[in-house]
């Protein structure tokens, strides 16, 4: 780096071989975010990106951040968006193909004019210390040391963003929360329907499916007493995709009844 | 002068009765008529008794004021609403308050069959309190109120039947006509007021004395102007004839013998501005003679009856008008002409009202004719005021109209030859168009609408026209026995006795005069209306033809006022539209076509949104490199 | 290896998130993308806090990283919704301020 550069110190070795093989992945997982068609694959890449920043947090001395990114940004947030995922539909992949006029160009104008502008201005920033180091601070221990600055200097702020936090549980409660307009139908109401329906014919319920020995035969019509099949009596739902078959093969033919 | 704590009552009862009857609307339509009448009854009395209060003073003594509120008090302007009760005043107080009463009993006859005539009696009382107003008023701000007032009243009353557009528009017209001569009245005021400081009668007849004569002049031509609005004189006489959409009682008390005699109250009144100011004087007495000329020529050519009498009360106010141009000796003449005026006119009006009454709102006195035979009491009643208008002693018009124009000659020199023969010429004119009046109402042959049947009015129409046929016979006699009027006025009018020393020709010379031309017109108009077509003739001079158009005034106004006027507006129409409201509209499309291409950006789409702010973001960052740099 | 490096690292996935918050579609890789942001802020807290030797950067960090969970929650609770009344999660169908 240039003698502009921000001169705060150098690392050993061994972390600036760390840094050199995790960085890379890094920036790379982050890029293919904004590549890849479906939005779990970029949710397991933005997780690889947090799991990086784990251990780059770990190596620069910040051991409860570095599990805290773990336990709960990879864990717990990523999680939580693997479910919504899941919830608005997996399988629902992003169309790639841009609909705003202009937009991709302009963004990535921005993109090269944004990341540019501020790593030359990185570059040229002097901080004007030398790295310090954590050595002194995190003597009593990371996490005693954290727990030192919250419940004394930022005591206020702590308590402050549990309160915003348990406003945000209690608005995701509300935003996410569907009162249904109708009561639901219970089985006396269904009753009810069934009676006062125009027809009495199914006053006692729908047939069942026909049961033979030849077929498991939920998707096969009952056959009435007088032997036709009752389309009633299987599901809605199997007549439409077409998987009802035909109860033709299990009629008893007439004419052997008549010798009988 | 002494205090009096009546007066007031004057105009509050009246005032109060006409909000009362208009409040209570419908209410009161049972006995409003008759309220009306009684409260006009009462004024009436308290004239009475303040008036005999008054003879029981001397002379100076004689006026009495009452302060009812501090009106207005800025600086050093100061005007109290109070009134004044003098001898002029109370002649003014006896007639309107005694006509007035008369005309309330007879409208409750004439308006009988009208829905609205509670309405009718609370506008009448309302013309009463107004008028009252005027004529008590101590100031000429005061008298500006009641000027207004009746205004209005006539106003309403010739609107009364508004449902029909031409009355609508007659109401219109004259509220318009009356206008032009309130501006001259608030003119003057204003002049008064920065000229003198004040604008009470003594305060501005003290302070006369030491004014400019340019001053004098503009007040006095600008109340002139005023006089002639109110009192229909040339060249704002055009409303009158129009004015008689009005039920015919409103004619006779307002439009005859009442409020267009307002203005000639107001010269009387401010005697001290034209006796100091010898140019007003002379306008004064041209727009009287011009008046009582034009007047009369028009009352020749008027089929209309109420028309023609409207024709004739302009030109008997014109002579009152001429009279109050002469001086100090002239005012007592106009007053006692316009009292008699009072009576006779009013009392031919109801008369009027009295025939079309009987003829089924007939106007047209072609098809009258012989209507004498069948009611008698309107054909001797309006037969006694026709007397007394001509002249003929010892009626009324006689004692008052006889000396306007024995002291129209007496003005002296080439001035007082050219009124006097003005004054004479009038009156050959007054006897031919009265007596073509008579002739073509009441006696000729019968012309009448198959429909018709003329018939004798109830008593509560002919009572009044009794009553104000002997006031046409007897009250020129009562008024000038031994100068009673003039000896009476004389305080208020003429201080320093002043009278003609020369007189131009004796007065039997003058009485002598004015008889043979009466005579000769009325003679002319028997020989020429021995027969009268039903349809008025086209084939007639150019003469006639202007007389029955007004003599082209109302052309003339159309032409020079009303035309290039709605020009102005219409023009001033489209400027508004098209620059005023051009440039609203232009900043309403800028507004818009900015906005419509600024909408683009606005495209809903919360990415482009994003994008926007990281460019928002690049600029910051971009001016931190700059700095940095 | 110099340090800044890591701030490097930062400035360039900030950048990458920042992309794709505006490019991506699906509002929740648009949201993953912002949680990538804040994890590139953390990066450079943590690596500030390293070089000045005081544990304030991490308490900031520690304080990003709730705020993240709040936001996480209830912008997934948004979604859900939306998704619910909208059967979709592109964001480009929620543009009714075009209209």
């Amino acid at each position: 780096m240039a003698n502009l550069a921000l001169e705060v110190g150098r690392t050993l070795q061994p972390e600036a071989v760390m840094f050199w093989i995790l960085a890379p992945i890094a920036v790379a997982a982050a890029l293919g975010m904004l590549f890849v068609k479906k939005a779990v694959h970029s949710a397991l890449l933005l997780a690889w990106v947090m799991i990086t920043l784990a251990i780059f947090y770990i190596a620069q001395d910040a051991l409860f951040l570095g599990i805290v990114q773990v336990v709960v940004y990879t864990g717990a947030v990523m999680m939580l968006f693997l479910f919504i995922l899941m919830l608005v539909g997996v399988d629902s992949s992003d169309s790639l193909v841009e609909n705003i006029r202009g937009q991709r160009p302009a963004s990535i104008v921005a993109a090269i004019g944004l990341g540019g502008l501020i790593i030359s201005l990185i570059s040229r920033a002097t901080l004007g210390v030398e790295t310090v180091g954590l050595q002194d601070a995190n003597s009593a221990g990371n996490v005693q040391a954290l727990a030192q600055a919250l419940f004394t200097q930022y005591v206020w702020a702590f308590e402050v963003i549990s309160a915003l936090l348990i406003t945000a549980a209690l608005g995701a409660m509300v935003l996410a929360h569907s009162t249904s307009t109708k009561s639901r139908t219970a089985q006396r109401d269904q009753s009810i329907a069934r009676f006062r329906g125009a027809s009495l014919a199914t006053a006692a319920g729908l047939p069942g499916s026909g049961v033979y020995a030849r077929h498991n035969a939920v998707d096969v019509p009952a056959l009435l007493p007088d032997g036709s099949p009752a389309p009633t009596s299987v599901s809605a739902t199997l007549d439409a995709r077409g998987d009802m078959l035909s109860s033709k093969p299990f009629e008893l033919e007439a004419k052997e009844v008549e010798e009988d | 002068m002494v205090t009096s704590s009546n007066l007031v009552f004057l105009i509050a009862l009246p005032l109060f009765s006409a909000g009362l009857l208009l409040l209570l609307g419908r209410i009161a339509d049972k006995w409003g008529h008759i309220f009306a009448t009684l409260i006009s009854a009462s004024v009436f009395v308290i004239g009475l008794i303040e008036f005999f209060a008054m003879q029981g003073r001397d002379g100076e003594a004689r006026a009495a004021t009452q302060k009812i509120f501090e009106w207005i008090s800025v600086g050093s302007f100061h005007v109290d609403a109070s009134l004044l009760l003098d001898q002029l005043s109370i002649c003014f107080v006896l007639l309107i308050s005694g006509v007035g009463t008369l005309i309330h009993i007879y409208s409750i006859a004439y308006m009988s069959h009208d829905h609205d005539r509670r309405r009718f009696f609370a506008y009448l009382n309302l013309f009463i309190a107004a008028m009252l107003l005027l004529v008590l008023g101590d100031s000429y701000l005061n008298l500006y109120v009641g000027w207004e007032g009746v205004g209005l009243a006539s106003y309403l009353l010739i609107g009364f039947w508004n449902q029909k557009p031409a009355y609508a528009t007659a109401a219109k017209k004259a509220f318009v006509a009356n206008r032009v001569g309130d501006v001259g009245l608030s003119l003057a005021i204003m002049i008064a007021f920065t000229q003198f400081g004040t604008v009470t009668f003594a305060g501005v007849k003290e302070s006369a004395s030491g004014a400019s004569a340019g001053a004098l002049t503009a007040i006095g031509a600008m109340l002139l102007l005023a006089a002639a609005g109110k009192s229909a004189q040339f060249p704002l006489q055009s409303w009158l004839g129009d004015a008689m959409a009005g039920p015919t009682p409103v004619s006779a008390l307002i439009h005859a013998a009442t409020m267009v005699t307002a203005g000639v109250y107001l010269i009387t009144r401010s005697n001290f501005i034209f006796d100091a100011s010898p140019t007003a004087q002379l306008m004064v007495v041209c727009v009287g003679a011009i008046t009582l000329l034009f007047g009369a020529l028009i009352g020749t050519a008027k089929d209309d009856i109420k028309k023609a009498l409207a024709a004739s009360t302009m030109s008997q106010i014109g002579y009152m008008i001429l009279a109050t141009g002469l001086g100090p000796v002239g005012y007592a003449f106009a007053i006692m002409h316009l009292l008699t005026h009072g009576f006779f006119k009013a009392g031919m009006f109801l008369g009027a009202g009295s025939v079309m009454h009987g003829m089924n709102d007939e106007v047209n006195m072609r098809r009258y004719g012989a209507i004498g035979k069948v009611m008698p009491i309107t054909a001797a009643t309006f037969g006694l005021g026709y007397l007394a208008i001509l002249g003929v002693p010892p009626f009324a018009g006689f004692y008052s109209k006889d000396k306007i124009i024995e002291t129209a000659f007496n003005a002296g020199g080439t001035e007082g030859i050219l009124l006097g023969g003005a004054t004479l010429l009038g009156a050959a004119i007054t006897a031919f168009y009265m007596t073509r009046v008579i002739v073509l109402t009441f006696t000729g042959t019968k012309r009448w609408d198959e429909n018709a049947h003329p018939h004798e009015s109830p008593f509560l129409m002919w009572a009044p026209m009794a009553v104000l046929a002997v006031g046409s016979v007897a009250s020129g006699f009562l008024l000038s026995s031994g100068s009673a009027l003039v000896n009476w006025l004389q305080p208020v009018v003429n201080e320093h006795h002043e009278h003609h020393a020369e007189e131009f020709l004796p007065p039997m010379v003058v009485s002598a005069m004015a008889l043979a031309v009466v005579a000769l017109g009325v003679a002319f108009a028997v020989l020429k209306y021995r027969t009268v077509p039903i349809v008025a003739p086209e084939n007639v001079s150019a003469f006639t033809k202007a007389a029955r158009k007004d003599l082209y005034q109302d052309s003339f106004n159309e032409a020079v006022f009303m035309r290039p006027g709605q020009k102005l507006t219409s023009g001033l129409v489209r400027t508004d539209n098209k620059v005023i409201d051009g440039l609203v509209r232009m900043v309403g499309w800028v507004i818009q076509t900015c906005a419509s291409s600024l909408r683009i950006i606005q495209n809903g789409y919360v990415r482009s949104y994003a994008l926007i702010m990281v460019f928002g973001v690049l600029a910051l960052v971009t001016a931190v490199w700059m700095v940095t740099l | 290896m110099d340090i800044s490096n890591y701030i490097y690292l930062s400035a360039l996935l900030f950048t990458i998130g920042a992309i794709g918050v505006v490019v991506r579609r699906n509002a929740i890789v648009v949201f993953m993308c912002v949680e990538l942001m804040l994890n590139a802020a953390n990066l450079a807290f943590v690596t500030f806090s390293r070089v000045h030797g005081n544990l304030d950067g991490q308490v900031a960090s520690f304080f990003t990283m709730v705020v993240a969970a709040c936001e996480v929650v209830v912008g997934l609770a948004i979604i859900v919704t939306i998704y619910r009344s909208r059967r979709s999660a592109s964001v480009d169908d929620a543009s009714l301020l075009k209209r």
